[in-house]
């Protein structure tokens, strides 16, 4: 018998996604399915400013949550880590940065 | 309040697309004359595509491809006898993109014989007159940046200040038909006309980030653009494609877009608050919105943006789908950084900071790096090497040393030279001048309309 699948944030939301907001931000949305999906995200126990830090590799004080229960939806908003178009910034959007939000899985993590 | 009040007065905004240049289908201009537009308002630029626009003032969209548009939007501001305010030319928006896209403009009025007072905004500034800004105390960082020094204004190639609606507003009270602002505000393009029509500010700037997208806020983002209505109590909005809806959900959630903050923005002039804004779906396909607020600043602000050139970069580009190599993919990428060195050493006598260099492994870990959640070996990986000097000819000169690596190395325990597969001749792309964004600060102005400068024709009524 094989181990039950946990769906991953990204199997449970309607979309996750990161973007640019400016050259120095960028910001991340889950947009979940309903109530139910959101009160998952929205539960801090299992997503907060030291989780995501922890996926991107950033200061939780740096970190800006929002919790948008009319839209189901969980915003997150931090500085770039790298400044846009440098050297060393391989997503000029910042465009898919959503992914590891959206491997996260509840009930594992 | 009492509802016996006669219809008030309304102004309707036709935007056809997100962006100049970026196309929208055939009817979008039709419809929205249809109801009633008022002003016809698009976004010409963005920061979003990185500093190189600014920084060498050319534009991220092709010049057919901005006639093609402006083309269909000029016949229907002199059909409909309405203005066209178009902002951020260039992509940039600064005053060679103002030039460029008005050189475009020019072009299609005498083709089509069209008689319309074009005005041009100029929102490029001088670094001498910010570095005096500065040392009166009247430049402020916005988070994430620190305090500003006179050395970095002074290293960029171009800065400018992204206007508000007013100098669009006096462009128009002086007589233009068609506006093209420099840098401005996605959003200030198009309130400007509501505002100067008396429409209250909340649902005017609350209405104008809605739009600013085109058909981002509706069910078909692809679907082009969109029509407000904004009056004394709030605004309506609606797609341009009648196959496509706006619903409570997709407007709102427009808000998101691109914003740090979804319930706050700053504009020049103050703050829009849309915490207590409400989303009702007036039938299928419309959405009306209301209570939304904007709270004046005591300061005006212009928020300066800014790019300088970095250095120089030269590309190599070649690929790896050996899997005795790909199974120990981070030890080849590890020794091909320390044999590079060596040989860069050893040849042209320099080590970084002198020059750096970006390994990337495309397949494998490029975008996301240490933070990537995913493990496993790939089956073929892209190696693109980027190199970065103060000058091209050592840029290009480390990529050219690391050309017999690039097809050749080893890992450390083959007994025999793999080849691998460069993806063109020449291995080596010049890239010219990389830039970055040095700028993310506000400037305190007595005038919002100060700083920027207008020219219209002569002759035009004032």
């Amino acid at each position: 018998m094989t181990a039950e699948h946990l769906p991953t944030l990204g199997e449970l939301a309607l979309e996750v996604r990161s973007k640019n907001a400016g050259p120095f931000w960028v910001t991340m949305e889950l947009f979940m399915r309903d109530a139910e999906g959101y009160a998952l995200v929205a539960d801090e126990e299992f997503l907060d400013e030291d989780v995501v830090a922890r996926l991107y590799d950033l200061d939780p004080a740096d970190i800006l949550f929002f919790r948008i229960p009319e839209l189901n939806v969980v915003k997150v908003s931090f500085p770039r880590p790298v400044a846009q178009g440098s050297l060393r910034d391989r997503d000029v959007h910042a465009g898919q940065h959503h992914v590891p939000l959206a491997a996260l899985v509840p009930g594992r993590n | 309040m009492t509802s016996t009040h006669a219809p008030p007065e309304e102004v309707r905004i036709l935007v056809p697309s997100g962006m100049l240049g970026g196309g929208f289908p055939a009817g979008t201009v039709e419809r929205g004359l249809a109801l009633g537009a008022d002003v016809i308002a698009v976004d010409g630029g963005s920061t979003d595509s990185g500093p190189h626009y600014l920084g060498s003032a050319t534009a991220k969209t092709s010049a057919a491809a901005v006639a093609r548009d402006l083309r269909s939007l000029l016949r229907a501001s002199a059909t409909a006898g309405i203005p066209l305010v178009i902002g951020s030319c260039g992509t940039g928006g600064t005053d060679a993109g103002v030039d460029w896209v008005a050189g475009i403009v020019e072009g299609i009025l005498r083709e089509e014989d069209l008689a319309l007072t074009v005005a041009r905004i100029y929102s490029e500034q001088d670094a001498a007159d910010l570095v005096a800004e500065l040392d009166a105390g009247r430049i402020h960082p916005l988070a994430p940046q620190g305090p500003l020094d006179a050395a970095t204004l002074e290293s960029c190639t171009h800065i400018v200040g992204m206007m508000g609606a007013e100098p669009i507003m006096a462009a128009l009270q002086a007589g233009a038909d068609v506006v093209l602002a420099g840098r401005a505000t996605d959003t200030a393009v198009i309130a400007a006309v509501p505002l100067m029509r008396g429409m209250p500010a909340g649902p005017t700037w609350h209405a104008a980030k809605i739009v600013e997208c085109g058909g981002q806020c509706t069910t078909d983002p692809r679907s082009g653009g969109v029509f407000a209505t904004i009056d004394a109590g709030g605004f309506t909005i609606e797609p341009l494609d009648p196959a496509v809806a706006c619903t409570p959900t997709s407007v709102a959630a427009h808000m998101l877009y691109e914003t740090v903050d979804p319930f706050q923005m700053r504009e020049p002039a103050g703050t829009l608050q849309v915490r207590e804004a409400t989303y009702r779906a007036l039938d299928e396909r419309r959405v009306r919105v209301e209570g939304s607020r904007f709270e004046p600043a005591e300061q005006h602000t212009i928020k300066l943006e800014g790019a300088r050139i970095s250095g120089y970069a030269t590309m190599s580009f070649s690929a790896i789908r050996d899997p005795d190599i790909l199974g120990s993919i981070e030890d080849w990428a590890a020794l091909l950084e320390q044999v590079l060195g060596a040989r860069v050493r050893q040849t042209l006598g320099i080590s970084p900071p002198e020059y750096e260099i970006d390994l990337r492994l495309y397949g494998y870990d490029a975008v996301l790096e240490s933070i990537d959640p995913a493990t496993g070996p790939p089956r073929e990986v892209g190696v693109m090497l980027l190199v970065h000097a103060a000058d091209q000819a050592t840029a290009t000169s480390v990529a050219k040393i690391a050309n017999p690596l690039m097809l050749h190395l080893p890992t450390k325990d083959m007994a025999y030279l793999p080849s691998l597969a460069f993806a063109y001749s020449p291995a080596e792309t010049e890239r010219g001048p990389s830039y970055e964004f040095a700028l993310h600060h506000v400037v305190d102005v007595d005038s919002p309309t100060g700083m920027f400068r207008t020219h219209l024709p002569e002759g035009a009524s004032r």
